[in-house]
């Protein structure tokens, strides 16, 4: 009898084991389903034209530079604001607010702001400023950008000031440094590694970002550097090909697709190494 | 000896540089703590602006508005049940098929997983959730849907289809665009964030508790079935949550495979809309005010709702670990 109760026992504990090695080879599947499929088609676009040459009218050839222009500028941008204003709003929660009642809710607010839908992100900056200037712009598309990368970046800038010891900021206040001197000079030094990481992701987080831009720098077909005006960006070209009838924008919209990947994969990747070599030191 | 005259006069000079070090906090400890106001107001600066631009709409439609499932440009009527019913059918697919795999996946690399893959297969997991929505998309319309038309829905057709109760569920054209296919895809973009709160919550259970079960002689499930998973019901119970307001807001995967169609149908092989795809799909189209103002109602009612799963979804998870601190 306890002999057959542990047989079942046994059964049912490899039985679980199975279904979990399963799930996560399920997982692995779905990954490299899709990075195969995109290295396939995206590799068959790929020339030197898509780097020189423009968006093409419907059924004609071209290439992606305007895209590829417009999407650096406004996540330039975007990370450019965010970066600065993240940081700052770290080290309040870090150093200053802790756990004071602005700190606890802005930490809270934060983390729903790391999760909220991005296409409301572009909803709320279609409201306040394309509806205002009466046209979309490459600001309004870098706008809704920063304001989802800001939560990511204040995330990390705080976890990080978090790891840094009491003792090495006391030993700076002992010196007779101002408090601003310690935390830019001492903490936030010690923790750059770090701060780089959260500001890579969040860069990686919004390279791929499309529903924000829909409402907010739209597209233009040609060749423009006016973030005052509507511009082209990898994202929504992608979105408007795919969903085209002509064989040479699918094709183009694939070239995109790996282009953008490639990008967000690599600076994943480089994130989490930097920051793994920052933490063994 | 310095003379008494120097030595007030050094002191002097250091009270000065001290009580100029004292502004100098003052500002850098004001100016980082406007930045996370600013952080803070954010929240509610969007609720705002969405409500007065969905204002026209609201008081046009009334309560209404969420109770009727025509949604006609052309003769100005809006209602938002049909899009509503997307959001949610998809995401309970996508939570249906994500959860159990999650768990399965956290715990392959919590219990199982040799130390040497730990990381590269937990990025690798991470990888998944870093891949663009619109990438998901792509491989949803140009791959996944004519495999999942080809292979996939005529067996559950045939399958499930003919059961009793859930049949009408798997019936109709096998075309491999519609909820289904929405639901199963956003399954995939959210078992990356579910798996890894599971994994991080089954990492804090101490590890005598877990030894002491394998020293009565339980096997590996039984540990989980009933030390792990009791100790981080509610840590588990979050990241679903945070999963759940993922699925309820994913908007470009979900726009290319759901076919958008204003209907609510019994079968899932059926097109219909989420309110991101409706949004997506629709308003830059969206040149009349009423028209544009029902779709940024929904978008206000999408954010209400999903800051309230994910706020819900935070408080279960910070109060885990809270409760941790005074356990130890």
């Amino acid at each position: 009898m306890t002999s057959n109760r542990y047989r079942l026992r046994l059964f049912v504990n490899r039985m679980n084991l199975a279904m979990s090695l399963a799930a996560m080879a399920l997982g692995m599947l779905f990954l490299f389903w899709i990075l195969v499929v995109l290295v396939r088609n995206g590799y068959a676009a790929l020339s030197p034209s898509l780097f020189t040459q423009t968006t093409p009218p419907p059924g004609s050839s071209g290439g992606l530079s305007n895209a590829i222009v417009g999407s650096a500028l406004i996540v330039g941008t975007a990370t450019f604001v965010s970066t600065p204003i993240g940081i700052l709003a770290g080290i309040y929660l870090a150093e200053f607010g802790r756990n004071g009642w602005l700190a606890r809710s802005t930490r809270f607010i934060n983390d729903i702001l790391l999760s909220a839908p991005s296409i409301i992100l572009g909803l709320f900056v279609y409201t306040i400023v394309v509806l205002r200037t009466q046209h979309f712009s490459g600001w309004a598309g870098s706008a809704a950008l920063a304001l989802i990368a800001i939560p990511v970046v204040v995330r990390t800038t705080e976890n990080m000031l978090r790891l840094v010891p009491s003792s090495m900021r006391e030993a700076a206040v002992a010196l007779g440094a101002p408090m601003w001197k310690v935390i830019l000079m001492v903490t936030l030094r010690a923790v750059r590694g770090g701060v780089v990481t959260g500001v890579l992701l969040a860069l990686a987080r919004v390279s791929g970002e499309t529903a924000p831009l829909m409402f907010t720098a739209l597209n233009n077909q040609f060749w423009s550097l006016d973030m005052n005006g509507p511009m082209a960006n990898l994202p929504v070209v992608i979105f408007q090909f795919a969903m085209s009838p002509f064989d040479d924008w699918k094709a183009l919209a694939w070239a995109a697709s790996l282009l953008i990947t490639l990008a967000v994969l690599i600076l994943n990747v480089a994130a989490r190494t930097l920051f793994r070599q920052r933490a063994m030191r | 000896m310095a003379s008494p005259v120097a030595v007030g006069r050094a002191f002097e000079a250091r009270s000065a540089r001290t009580s100029s070090f004292r502004w100098q906090d003052a500002l850098f400890r004001g100016t980082t703590r406007l930045f996370a106001a600013l952080v803070l107001a954010l929240l509610a600066s969007i609720i705002v602006a969405l409500g007065i631009a969905a204002a026209p709409a609201l008081k046009a439609f009334g309560y209404g508005f969420f109770l009727t499932d025509v949604w006609n440009p052309v003769t100005k009527q809006f209602g938002a049940l049909a899009p509503l019913y997307g959001t949610v059918v998809t995401s309970a697919i996508a939570l249906l098929i994500g959860i159990p795999v999650s768990f399965g996946i956290a715990l392959f690399l919590t219990e199982m997983c040799p130390i040497a893959l730990q990381r590269p297969l937990g990025t690798a997991v991470e990888l998944l959730a870093a891949i663009p929505s619109i990438i998901y998309g792509m491989w949803g319309l140009f791959v996944f849907a004519p495999f999942f038309a080809e292979h996939v829905q005529p067996l559950l057709a045939s399958t499930l289809g003919a059961a009793w109760l859930i049949g009408p569920l798997f019936r109709g054209a096998p075309t491999g665009l519609g909820i289904l296919t929405a639901g199963i895809i956003l399954a995939v973009m959210v078992i990356p964030f579910i798996a890894s709160v599971m994994r991080d919550v089954f990492e804090i259970v101490p590890p005598v508790l877990k030894e002491s079960a394998y020293g009565i002689g339980c096997t590996t499930w039984e540990v989980v079935r009933n030390i792990v998973l009791p100790y981080t019901r509610i840590g588990v119970i979050g990241g679903i949550m945070l999963g759940l307001g993922r699925a309820l807001g994913e908007t470009m995967a979900v726009t290319f495979v759901i076919g958008n169609a204003y209907r609510i149908r019994a079968s899932l092989f059926e097109p219909g809309n989420s309110i991101a795809s409706a949004l997506a799909n629709e308003f830059n189209e969206a040149a009349d005010p009423v028209h544009r103002g029902a779709l940024i109602a929904l978008g206000l009612f999408l954010f209400v709702l999903t800051v309230a799963v994910l706020a819900a979804s935070r408080a279960l998870i910070a109060g885990l670990s809270r409760g941790e601190g005074r356990q130890t």
